[in-house]
């Protein structure tokens, strides 16, 4: 049995390939991933937006066709070797000294040169589709800065500033409220990609890219910064919220008020503009009007701090405040050398920042 | 036998101390003992640079790990890349083409003996200086000024602002002189393959291995200057206030990209080129039939290397260039597919009606074909840009790159490696250990880069030093880091059989494979001389000519069947 | 073995293989013409797009008399190596001379021109990237002409000592060729820099 077994290990072998290509192409389709959740989970192939939508369809062509070449080639393979294996006993002579033929040298010349064609005119349609779209009047603009390591997102024409969570409306039957989104970098190279809503687009320094999505349906997307910019570059994540209309309305409403001056934190208030935190951080409708760390003016009305380093809670705000290399090692925000006392008088100031 | 008692006396002479040995070792001039020495050298970075990718697996085999710290991964995935490419890669083509060129062409030696060894001492000085960033100055935090900034180095975060200390100095400075060893090394082999072949050996009755190893070279003197070029403009950035890549003063950051990228996509040609040089001559002699189509394959070779030097921007889609340019690109990149198609199709022919001997050298040729099949095939996907837009930076380019230099240029440097070692060494590997290397080595590239295609379609981008609970990443790179220590068991495997082999193995004599070109007319190892007689060929296979007098190729290549 | 192969029949026709030295300077000249391009790129890629500063038009004069120096310079070494040919060692070493002379002169004009515009009028290589790219890519073809000139001064010495026979003969030649290959980028950049990008 194991001689059996050890003289047909080539096809064996292929068979496993085979077997395992076909688990492959399984898995590439619309079944669910076997491993780990199902939400939160990022795959290109399920996506819920155009132009994520337009390019999984291109995918699914290309994937397809070099299947195909795939299980083609590898087949004659497997045969070749097969057939063609060395017999023990066979040592006597060589077989026919072939040396080419023309005729074949054209024709898997030819061949590959059609596949190629075809897939020059579906990629130049589909490029050509995505990048050349205009943004309808009812689009909405908005403006994602990269810092290393988070989001400055901004919508000039709704006069609104925030960090890290992009806010859109959904896209659904009659209206087609797509958001445009312009790209621009503070310092280094970074990437923009949410895998269900599109495909990425770079924020380089001195350059505006534009990049569009328009989400279907409500939910939260993840997505990552995916150009190499630094230590924290695996913490800088995206969360992109897709709201119905109406909800997306009373965000921006919410976002377009200045700070609310609670009085329960006068103290923490205090302690926060006494300290330098004023240079880096904006919060509107106050003194503090910096621009290096993000707009703190509506902080809890986000689910994550740092870009998604830390989940916003009160014990994590604490963690963050006191030391911030103990969230995110490498972060540009300085330990401010505060005392408990102090951590948590802006806690509580920042806490109300709703 | 003569020769061979030559070749004892000349090589092993009894009593020679280490410090004549090192002497040698140093001063030596020699094409054989350079191209092991460079062989040598690149295997020990292999080893180093391959445990540093066992230590990236391991941290990312579980999500939130903290067995390296974040600066601590980005230097390592830095110095893994930088080092593979460059203290590994480039150095087994060199030592290959000093080793066997001028063997497989019927000549004494290389065409500038001390330009070659002033290449390999440029290479080792390099290499070392990259390696000896971990010691130099403390750099941030006290780790060490290991580069961290990616092996491609992008702008501007390789900026003074950016990157302070002097990490991306070691890595400037390293690359650039071993880039003068490449040049050097490339332009050697290029003048003795012009100029010092045996009588009668035209051009296109060169081997092919020779033929591959001409272009490649080519490539590296038209390529290796636009990184060059590159490098000097950021130290001039760095250290003198030049604007190149500031962005702050109107720089480009892409400026740095399209520099690096048409050096960096002919690059992966030029080492991928020598692999298919190594199948080219084994897999007929397994086949025990000549290369199916050699003008073809001559054809085909030159023109990747032409439309090489147009694909590079396939790197930066994502960049924001014009539909036109994104097209024009896709277009050229699916284009350069052809070419290399066709040389596995050719290879398939050669295989077609032979009689195949599952040696060594062969099975490490089938592993290849089936991967580097696999390997093309997604690059062929990533050549269509939208598909690329999604899977660009992600870990499904880690595994097509990692399909096509480990599934593709590793297995076909190890099938030479179990060809040719034989010939330099006079010893065969062992066989039985040899299986045990391909199994073990095989399950754990397939378990770690198989996963990665998924990874990558689920949305997990590169060079990250950790990732979250809940993307559906978890058990992908948990089988993922299972696969690299399977891998490292089989590199052990190897390195086991070359140490039991130097002493034990079986005496290889001058042919022990019944091959056809040149290196096998002469002892193994080879004299210092290499030939007692220059040889004459009339043919592509001499040795197949001496072997079968009644049917020499000579009679079906003048013939012109299709062939001249 | 290897004997028996010098029995089969030999072609007739000669066999006849380029110098190794020509090809290998070829190989030189080509590499060095990739990362002269490469600068010749990003100067041509940077013109107009300087944030401040000078403009190529304000600060930069034509070197008309430097250029006829180094360009002449290529028909003085033309002029040696073909004395050198007829072993007419006097007039070689004139010749030489003059060659070197010239490619002298070429340097010590750059380099008044440099001190100019550093001192008068404000460029040096961090001022914008005007100044950037010009300083890089002059200072790459100064850098090669400076190669050179020490290659034609040890030949020179060597004429001088009388270690230079008619062996020699090709390395002159190849020298003689990298010369060349140095005047001719200078053309380029004289070109792209002095005439185009002003």
């Amino acid at each position: 049995m194991r001689l059996r077994l050890y003289r047909h290990r080539k096809m064996l072998r292929a068979l496993l390939f085979f077997a395992f290509a076909l688990i492959c192409v399984v898995f590439a389709g619309p079944v669910e991933p076997v491993f780990g959740n199902t939400d939160g989970v990022t795959s290109i192939f399920r996506p819920l937006s155009q132009p994520a939508q337009e390019i999984k369809e291109l995918s699914l062509l290309v994937l397809a066709i070099c299947g195909a070449i795939f299980v083609v080639v590898a087949g004659l393979l497997v045969y070749a070797i097969v057939r063609f294996r060395h017999r023990a006993g066979d040592e006597a002579s060589e077989p026919p000294q072939v040396y080419g033929s023309n005729q074949i040298e054209l024709a898997w010349t030819v061949l590959p040169l059609l596949i190629v064609f075809v897939l020059i005119l579906v990629t130049s349609r589909t490029i050509a589709d995505i990048q050349n779209r205009q943004a309808p009047p009812s689009a909405v603009h908005a403006t994602v800065i990269g810092h290393q390591w988070w989001w400055e997102i901004r919508y000039p024409e709704l006069g609104i500033v925030t960090a890290n969570e992009l806010h859109v409306p959904t896209t659904d039957g009659g209206e087609s409220r797509p958001t445009f989104i312009k790209l621009q970098s503070a310092d280094v190279a970074h990437s923009f990609w949410v895998p269900l809503l599109a495909g990425k687009t770079d924020l380089v320094p001195n350059r505006e890219n534009l990049m569009w999505i328009a989400p279907t349906r409500p939910g939260i997307y993840l997505g990552n910064c995916a150009e190499y910019c630094g230590t924290q570059h695996a913490r800088m994540l995206i969360r992109v919220v897709v709201q119905p209309p109406d909800e997306f309305q009373q965000w921006v409403r919410d976002q377009q008020q200045s700070a609310a001056i609670g009085t329960s934190s006068a103290e923490g208030r205090k302690t926060f503009f006494a300290t330098s935190c004023v240079n880096c951080h904006t919060i509107s409708g106050t003194a503090a009007q910096g621009q290096f760390g993000p707009d703190l003016t509506h902080l809890m009305s986000r689910t994550t701090l740092a870009a998604g380093a830390a989940p916003n809670t009160p014990e994590s705000l604490r963690k963050w405040i006191r030391d911030p290399q103990s969230i995110k090692v490498g972060s540009l925000m300085p330990n401010m050398q505060l005392t408990d006392a102090e951590v948590d008088q802006v806690v509580a100031y920042l806490q109300t920042l709703k | 036998m003569a020769s061979q008692e030559i070749a004892l006396t000349a090589n092993t002479a009894p009593g020679t101390s280490l410090v004549d040995r090192l002497h040698r070792l140093v001063a030596t001039v020699d094409h054989k003992e350079l191209g092991l020495m460079y062989i040598g050298t690149a295997l020990i970075f292999l080893v180093v640079a391959g445990l540093m990718a066992v230590a990236i697996r391991l941290q990312l085999a579980i999500p939130n790990n903290t067995l390296l710290e974040p600066e601590v991964f980005n230097r390592f995935f830095t110095m893994h890349g930088t080092a593979m490419v460059f203290l590994v890669g480039m150095p087994i083509i060199a030592g290959l083409g000093n080793y066997l060129v001028p063997l497989m062409i019927g000549t004494r030696d290389m065409a500038f003996p001390r330009l070659n060894a002033f290449g390999y001492w440029m290479f080792v000085f390099g290499a070392l200086l990259l390696y000896f960033s971990y010691l130099g100055a403390p750099g941030l935090n006290g780790h060490g000024s290991a580069p961290d900034v990616g092996w491609f180095a992008y702008a501007p975060l390789t900026g003074r602002a950016f990157s302070r200390g002097h990490s991306t100095d070691y890595w400037i400075l390293s690359l650039l002189l071993t880039s003068v060893g490449s040049t050097v090394s490339a332009i050697n082999v290029v003048a003795t393959t012009l100029t010092l072949r045996c009588r009668g050996m035209k051009l296109m009755r060169m081997p092919l291995f020779v033929w591959m190893m001409l272009v490649t070279n080519f490539m590296i003197i038209l390529a290796l200057p636009s990184l060059s070029a590159a490098q000097i403009m950021l130290l001039i950035d760095r250290y003198l206030g030049g604007h190149f890549f500031d962005t702050q003063s109107g720089g480009s950051a892409v400026l740095w990209q399209h520099f690096f990228w048409i050096f960096g996509h002919p690059e992966v040609y030029i080492l991928i080129i020598p692999g298919f040089a190594c199948l080219s001559e084994i897999i007929p002699v397994f086949s025990r039939k000549p290369i199916f189509g050699y003008p073809v394959m001559v054809g085909a070779t030159t023109m990747i290397a032409f439309i090489s030097f147009g694909v590079w921007a396939h790197h930066m889609f994502t960049v924001g260039m014009t539909s036109v340019g994104n097209t024009f690109f896709a277009v050229s990149t699916m284009l350069v597919g052809v070419p290399t198609g066709i040389k596995i199709f050719n290879w398939l022919g050669t295989i077609y009606g032979g009689k195949i001997r599952l040696d060594l050298p062969m099975i490490f040729c089938l592993g290849f074909l089936f991967q580097f099949l696999i390997a093309g095939l997604t690059g062929v996907m990533l050549a269509v840009t939208p598909f690329d837009w999604q899977l660009s930076d992600s870990y499904f380019v880690v595994a097509h790159f990692h399909y096509v230099l480990i599934g593709g240029l590793l297995y076909a440097l190890f099938a030479g490696f179990y060809y040719w070692y034989p010939k330099a060494v006079g010893r065969l590997l062992n066989r039985k250990l040899g299986l045990w290397h391909f199994w073990l080595f095989t399950i754990g590239f397939h378990l770690t880069f198989d996963t990665m295609h998924f990874s990558g379609l689920l949305g997990m981008p590169r060079r990250i030093f950790t990732y979250d609970v809940g993307r559906g990443w978890e058990m992908l790179n948990l089988i993922g880091s299972v696969g690299a220590i399977f891998q490292a068991v089989g590199v052990l495997c190897l390195a086991i059989n070359i140490l039991r082999s130097l002493r034990h193995g079986k005496v290889a004599g001058n042919d022990p494979w019944d091959a056809w070109t040149l290196e096998w007319a002469t002892t193994s190892p080879p004299p210092i001389y290499n030939f007692e007689s220059a040889p004459v060929v009339r043919s592509r296979r001499p040795l197949w000519d001496l072997k079968h007098p009644e049917d020499p190729d000579w009679k079906y290549e003048e013939a012109g069947s299709g062939e001249n | 073995m290897i004997n028996e192969a010098s029995l089969l029949p030999v072609e007739a026709t000669e066999w006849k293989l380029p110098s190794s030295r020509k090809v290998a300077i070829v190989c030189l000249i080509l590499t060095e013409t990739c990362l002269f391009s490469i600068f010749v790129v990003a100067y041509l890629f940077y013109l107009g797009k300087s944030l401040t500063g000078p403009t190529p038009r304000e600060v930069l004069e034509l070197p008309v008399f430097s250029t006829i120096c180094l360009l002449s310079s290529s028909v003085t070494i033309m002029l040696a190596e073909s004395a050198f040919k007829k072993e007419r060692e006097k007039l070689f070493r004139v010749l030489w001379l003059l060659t070197i002379a010239l490619a002298a002169i070429f340097l010590s004009l750059t380099a008044r021109e440099w001190h100019t515009l550093i001192y008068d009028k404000g460029l040096t290589i961090s001022t914008n990237l005007f100044g950037t790219t010009f300083y890089s890519l002059v200072g790459l073809h100064a850098s090669h002409v400076i190669v050179g000139l020490c290659l034609l001064l040890l030949v020179f010495i060597f004429s001088l000592t009388g270690s230079l026979t008619q062996m020699h003969r090709q390395r002159i030649q190849m020298i003689s060729w990298y010369w060349h290959f140095v005047d001719a980028v200078w053309v380029v950049v004289f070109t792209v820099v002095y005439v185009i990008g002003r």
